[in-house]
């Protein structure tokens, strides 16, 4: 009897990308769903907008560069990226907001590279701090969540829906009564001022730790991040790596001059700390490749994120730090690279 | 029995599905008698032994039809009485893979005469003796190398450790623990011949945790007295542990350096198996002639290990096991990770088939469709060897042969690892089995040509 050949190894391989891809949007589900139930429908939209500019983007760039559309747009890369975007924009923006956003991550960061797999910078950073540059007014409309703001008119979804597409606001309202400070602006208003932490995190926009709906939104990001690593989607140096980043000089500081800094708990729940441990610095593309180059790339951003909101010129720094150490990666990776068997 | 404690856990490696249990139900299947032997001629390192009979001439079960090209042969022997039929070339199994090679083909009579193996006792004394002995005996290494027994214990000087292999961290091959469980006795008797002609400091016999039974039958048998004492590892199930350089680094915590060998370090490694054929031509004068092969997957209606002749063509094993099932995909010598696929079933088991898995869909790659690598470092997590897969991809596609070299290409085991971890598919084993023989050729005409301009400084 006659049978086909085929190289080794015969046993069948792990999942693959796409596969990992959805694992990745199955795991931010939970956390978007804490976010509109806390920040509204503005969410919603936004995702709308990036999924749709994200895999046209990327559609029409894979057509320019000659490459099957069908194989490329399936492995569910463009939709992570949008993904990622709508988690770190506020939530009520204009729709070229997102589609900037979205369109620079995907053909600028990543198609212009070489496509996936090819990207130093992650792209959702690099299209989330391209938006933060160019147009800070939008960037900072940030909102309250729910319960943090006892006279706050939360928009219905359908006027969610017109301000993004038109700009308009519905007639009694102005901008002024639609967006809030985030807790990250306060902490960093309240030390340029000399006012102790403490009274900061009086307010009502303050939970337990963190943001009041953030911390939430955390907890959720958090539990997306134990399932990744679960799954072995992700291995645990990168997120170990950067939390502790974050946490050893705020604890070391909070502890020498509690009035002056943040908490640690606050930093850990707040901006994009959680998100960026799990799913933004986890990035196998852009992240450093051996496990002792995982440690020092997660701790380097988590410093570097510690550094730019304290003494930086930004409330949140995750998507500096990312990108900083992004660029870091090729030498992170020549010298962390473990010696081969049997050489000296 | 003295216990062993390794030194270290494997470095990368993965923890895959065994597969073993299907063939491990029943004992080892014996009395297989074949019509026909299609002996492979080919030898590991060595030149094709040569043969000693012509066509039309009756043979029995142990005579020598073939005799070892080199030193680093050995004899080949007929494994059932027949006439030879014919002398020439056919496809084997080898190690790396199906090759033409020159075979003996003798058709079976029947009568399974055997010639008088009790020409071949007592065992002799001294070394030399007995190292030309097993080359006579055609013994071979039967963990799948096929490399003569002799020539590789003859490397050996001093040996401080020799470790009797029975880790078995294939997927899919139950053969060594089979043998181990049957015979535990002999296979511990064959150990300490070696030991005593390599003179050995330590002999330990490592075996994978998982194989409960095997590592209780061994640990009953052994007589803690004798010089040197035999010690049993228990080692963790993960595969590749039971490579050669793999085992010596997690029992000693010393690795092989780069173009050595463990022969110079002082240790010999040797399969259960062998180990068994060694007692069985030491005590009984028997050369080798046959071997244990799992023969297993979801194609093949009773899974299970056959004793079978050396020579007996593929076919008559799987009918031995009750033939195919439905949707056999593909027919694999050797595991699921190494292992190779061949074209037909009428090739013969040879000296090194260890195992024969007729898989079916669920049990092989099929999809080859592939993405790109997103760097994900998992291939360089799994393996075993501490290369980083993802860089030796882009250096090979781009023949980039100093990058090759500096990435120690050469160190590859090809054990597959890398391949099974990769998220996108891409077939990095078989990249760099094609980039190793692109490479050595490459090396090659650098040497040629370093020649030429030699020569040629030289006239003018």
């Amino acid at each position: 009897m006659e049978f086909p050949v085929a190289p080794s190894p015969h046993s069948p391989p792990t999942a693959p990308v796409p596969v990992i891809m959805r694992r990745v949007l199955y795991a931010l589900a939970p956390a978007a769903i804490v976010y509109v139930w806390f920040f509204g429908t503005g969410f919603i939209v936004n995702l709308s907008v990036a999924a749709l500019t994200a895999v046209l983007a990327e559609g029409a760039v894979i057509k320019l560069r000659g490459r099957s559309t069908r194989h490329s747009l399936r492995d569910g890369s463009a939709l992570v990226t949008a993904a990622l975007l709508t988690f770190a924009i506020p939530p009520f923006v204009p729709w070229w907001i997102p589609a900037i956003g979205a369109a620079a991550a995907i053909v600028i960061a990543k198609q212009l590279y070489g496509g996936l797999g090819k990207n130093f910078f992650n792209p959702a950073m690099v299209g989330y701090v391209l938006l933060l540059v160019s147009f800070p007014v939008e960037m900072t409309q940030w909102v309250p969540p729910r319960m943090g703001d006892i006279d706050y008119q939360r928009l219905t979804f359908v006027q969610n829906l017109n301000y993004s597409l038109t700009g308009r606001l519905p007639d009694e309202l102005t901008m002024d009564a639609v967006t809030r400070a985030t807790p990250l602006d306060l902490v960093r208003e309240g030390a340029r001022a000399g006012q102790p932490f403490a009274a900061v995190r009086g307010g009502s926009l303050f939970g337990d730790f963190g943001g009041r709906g953030w911390e939430w939104v955390g907890n959720f990001i958090a539990l997306g991040g134990l399932y990744l690593l679960y799954m072995g989607v992700i291995r645990w140096h990168i997120p170990v790596a950067m939390l502790a980043g974050v946490l050893v000089p705020a604890t070391l500081l909070y502890f020498i001059d509690p009035a002056r800094f943040a908490a640690p708990g606050f930093h850990f729940f707040s901006g994009a700390t959680l998100l960026g441990a799990f799913f933004i610095a986890t990035d196998p593309v852009s992240a450093a490749s051996s496990a002792r180059g995982r440690l020092i790339f997660g701790g380097g951003i988590g410093l570097l994120t510690y550094a730019i909101r304290t003494w930086g010129g930004y409330p949140d720094g995750v998507a500096f730090a990312v990108l900083l150490m992004n660029a870091a990666v090729p030498l992170i990776d020549r010298y962390t690279r473990p010696r081969i068997y049997g050489r000296s | 029995m003295l216990e062993y404690t390794p030194d270290r856990r494997l470095v990368g490696g993965l923890r895959l599905p065994p597969q073993k249990a299907r063939s491990t139900g029943l004992a080892i299947k014996r009395g297989l008698r074949p019509t026909r032997l299609i002996l492979p001629l080919a030898q590991h390192r060595s030149p094709p032994a040569q043969p000693l009979v012509a066509v039309g001439q009756r043979v029995l079960r142990g005579e020598v039809v073939a005799a070892a090209g080199s030193v680093l042969g050995a004899n080949v022997h007929a494994s059932t009485s027949g006439i030879v039929r014919a002398i020439g070339e056919s496809l084997v199994p080898t190690l790396t893979g199906v090759e033409s090679a020159p075979t003996i083909v003798i058709e079976a009579d029947g009568k399974h005469e055997s010639v008088d193996f009790s020409a071949n006792l007592p065992w002799p004394g001294g070394r030399n003796a007995q190292l030309a002995r097993l080359r006579d005996g055609g013994i071979v290494g039967l963990g799948g190398a096929g490399y003569s027994t002799a020539a590789k214990l003859g490397a050996v000087r001093p040996c401080r450790i020799l470790v009797i292999n029975g880790a078995e961290c294939e997927p899919y091959i139950s053969c060594d623990d089979m043998l181990m469980r049957e015979a535990p006795e002999q296979i511990l008797a064959g150990a300490r011949i070696i030991a005593e002609l390599l003179g050995a400091e330590q002999c330990i016999v490592a075996i994978e945790r998982d194989k409960a039974l095997a590592v209780d039958s061994i640990g009953q048998a052994v007589q803690p007295e004798g010089d040197p004492p035999l010690r049993l590892a228990e080692l963790p199930q993960i595969y590749p542990a039971g490579g050669e350089r793999q085992l010596i680094e997690v029992l000693t915590g010393e690795e092989v350096p780069a173009h050595r060998y463990p022969s110079d370090l002082g240790y010999a490694c040797q399969n259960v198996g062998t180990a068994f054929a060694v007692y069985r031509l030491a005590a009984y004068g028997e050369p080798l002639m046959t071997r244990i092969v799992t023969v297993t997957g979801h194609g093949v209606v009773a899974p299970q290990n056959v004793e079978v002749p050396i020579g007996t063509p593929i076919a008559e094993i799987i009918a031995a096991c009750g033939g195919y099932r439905e949707g056999v995909r593909r027919l694999i010598h050797g595991g699921s990770m190494m292992g190779y696929a061949l074209p037909s079933d009428a090739l013969p088991v040879a000296k090194g088939t260890n195992c024969i898995i007729a898989a079916t869909a669920e049990e092989v790659r099929e999809d080859y469709t592939e993405w790109p690598c997103i760097r994900c470092g998992e291939c360089a997590s799994a393996c075993p060897v501490r290369l980083q897969p993802q860089d030796l991809l882009i250096a090979a596609r781009a023949s980039e042969h100093a990058g090759l070299d500096a990435l120690g290409l050469d160190e590859c085991i090809e054990c597959g690892c890398c391949d099974v971890a990769c998220p996108s598919h891409i077939p990095l084993t078989e990249i760099f089995r094609r980039a190793k023989n692109a490479h050595s050729l490459h090396d090659e005409l650098r040497r040629e040509e370093r020649r030429r301009e030699a020569d040629s400084g030289k006239e003018s």
